[in-house]
């Protein structure tokens, strides 16, 4: 192998990969934290002793969980404008996708940590005088953050890793600049590798952080 | 004049699915009582206080709180808003068998959170409430502790605490003892004691039969799902006239020595 690697032409295009680093997190962020609060109203529905509510939002978790993210993502481009007559910018469609896609991994987290707490909280909570959303807010939702930590850590890193699907509706986030720099230079070495790079030194301060934060709030138990 | 009752419950009856546990119960408290109410396990005497709470929703009958029904009846169906049950609650203290201490929050947090959450009072007014109801119960070097730090008897006497904060005017005891220790059940039934003696209105549950005799004015032994035999702690522990009631006492003093 006698290549010679350049990285100038990533120091030359830090400005475009800047740009597209900017949209991931535009695309990321947003869809986490609009899919952590749509999770938590589809988990309050999975426990409904409702039918209609619980099979529903069953119906749905499982559409997102048993499909491929880059179907959901492509769909939400192209057919779902066809089923609701108006045309999503790339944007929207994978911010939509991701953001539903999330809201049915983090309704399952939730799910599953309210399930585990003891009975007896929210009894305990009621019986000094609480309604159910304050019980919720004050007692149930702390710990239940607090065990499911790793849950939801682990989920806010694959929506970042997700997020590069979209690249194929040609939202301009990080993946697409790097494969369009790629294909312009013909240095895909460089600017790959740079990408990848990029990726982990966005993702890891958090996996850094949950992992201390974990630590914090182990203290009280 | 005859007191009118702080509680009153009309024509009680709770059922699980096919299970018929309380099968038509009336019953009324007189401010400053003391009801012991005991009976076997699967008896439904704590169902029955759970009622009181709404922590179990009655199957059928009424349920009284100073004069004021609780639940709106429409077309023969009960229902009960939220908002009532809140003051309801806030005003009938519950103690658990299991203590439901919230183990996310510090034991002062605990005491306060009720009068913070629930009353809306300042946090500087809620902690001084909240030490004086720790120092009743003998724990005020553990405000910091958290709960899983505690012995069983140190976290019912918290949860005592967390109960007396709202100033209740009724306190519900459901099993305090008995998931402790043997050795830490006094220092919880002592406090008990203690609350007594201030002359509060008071329903306990509980197996502890010595207690139930020097705690209670009232004691009721409870089977099948009703009030089988009810009178003053004499009466029903000391010379009881039913044979059920005498049978449940006889195996509870088999091994007394």
């Amino acid at each position: 192998m006698n290549y010679t690697p350049d990285f100038s032409v990533v120091w030359a295009n830090w400005p475009v990969l800047l740009r597209g680093l900017v949209v991931t997190i535009e695309i990321w962020l947003p869809s986490i934290a609009m899919g952590l609060a749509g999770g938590f109203l589809i988990a309050q529905a999975r426990l409904s002793r409702r039918r209609w509510l619980s099979g529903g939002s069953l119906v749905y978790v499982e559409l997102f969980r048993d499909t491929p993210v880059l179907i959901q993502l492509i769909w939400f481009y192209y057919a779902f404008p066809i089923l609701v007559g108006v045309q999503l910018s790339p944007f929207a469609a994978a911010l939509l996708g991701l953001t539903l896609n999330t809201s049915a991994y983090a309704s399952e987290i939730f799910r599953g940590g309210i399930k585990s707490i003891h009975r007896g909280q929210m009894e305990g909570a009621l019986a000094i005088g609480m309604s159910r959303a304050q019980a919720m807010r004050r007692v149930i939702l702390p710990q239940v953050v607090k065990r499911m930590l790793p849950a939801f850590t682990n989920r806010t890193i694959e929506v970042a890793k997700m997020s590069s699907l979209a690249s194929v509706i040609s939202v301009h986030e990080l993946m697409y600049q790097g494969r369009l720099l790629s294909s312009t230079y013909y240095r895909p070495f460089e600017i790959l590798t740079a990408v990848a790079f990029i990726y982990l030194v966005l993702i890891y301060p958090g996996t850094f952080l949950a992992g201390r934060l974990e630590k914090h709030l182990a203290r009280s138990s | 004049m005859t007191q009118h009752p702080i509680l009153e419950i009309k024509g009680l009856h709770k059922r699980f699915a096919d299970h018929h546990v309380l099968r038509g119960i009336d019953f009324s408290v007189a401010p400053g009582e003391r009801v012991a109410i005991i009976g076997g396990s699967g008896s439904g005497k704590s169902t029955f206080l759970r009622c009181m709470n709404f922590m179990e929703t009655p199957s059928e009958g009424e349920v009284w709180l100073d004069g004021t029904r609780i639940g709106t009846e429409r077309n023969g169906r009960v229902t009960y808003p939220e908002k009532q049950l809140c003051s309801v609650r806030e005003r009938l203290g519950m103690v658990f068998q299991q203590f439901n201490l919230f183990p996310h929050m510090t034991v002062i947090q605990n005491v306060m959170e009720g009068l913070v959450t629930v009353k809306g009072m300042p946090k500087a007014e809620a902690r001084r409430i909240a030490e004086a109801e720790l120092a009743k119960v003998g724990l005020s070097e553990k405000h910091d502790a958290w709960p899983g730090r505690l012995s069983g008897g140190q976290q019912q006497r918290v949860a005592i605490a967390r109960a007396l904060s709202m100033q209740p005017e009724v306190l519900l005891f459901d099993e305090p003892t008995s998931s402790l220790d043997p050795e830490l059940v006094g220092e919880v039934l002592r406090v008990i004691n203690t609350l007594a003696g201030e002359g509060r209105t008071m329903l306990l549950v509980t197996h502890e039969l010595g207690f139930a005799y020097h705690f209670a004015t009232k004691v009721i032994f409870l089977a099948d799902g009703v009030f089988h035999e009810v009178g003053t702690p004499d009466e029903v522990l000391k010379n009881p006239q039913k044979p059920r009631t005498q049978d449940f006492l006889r195996r509870f003093g088999e091994f007394a020595f």
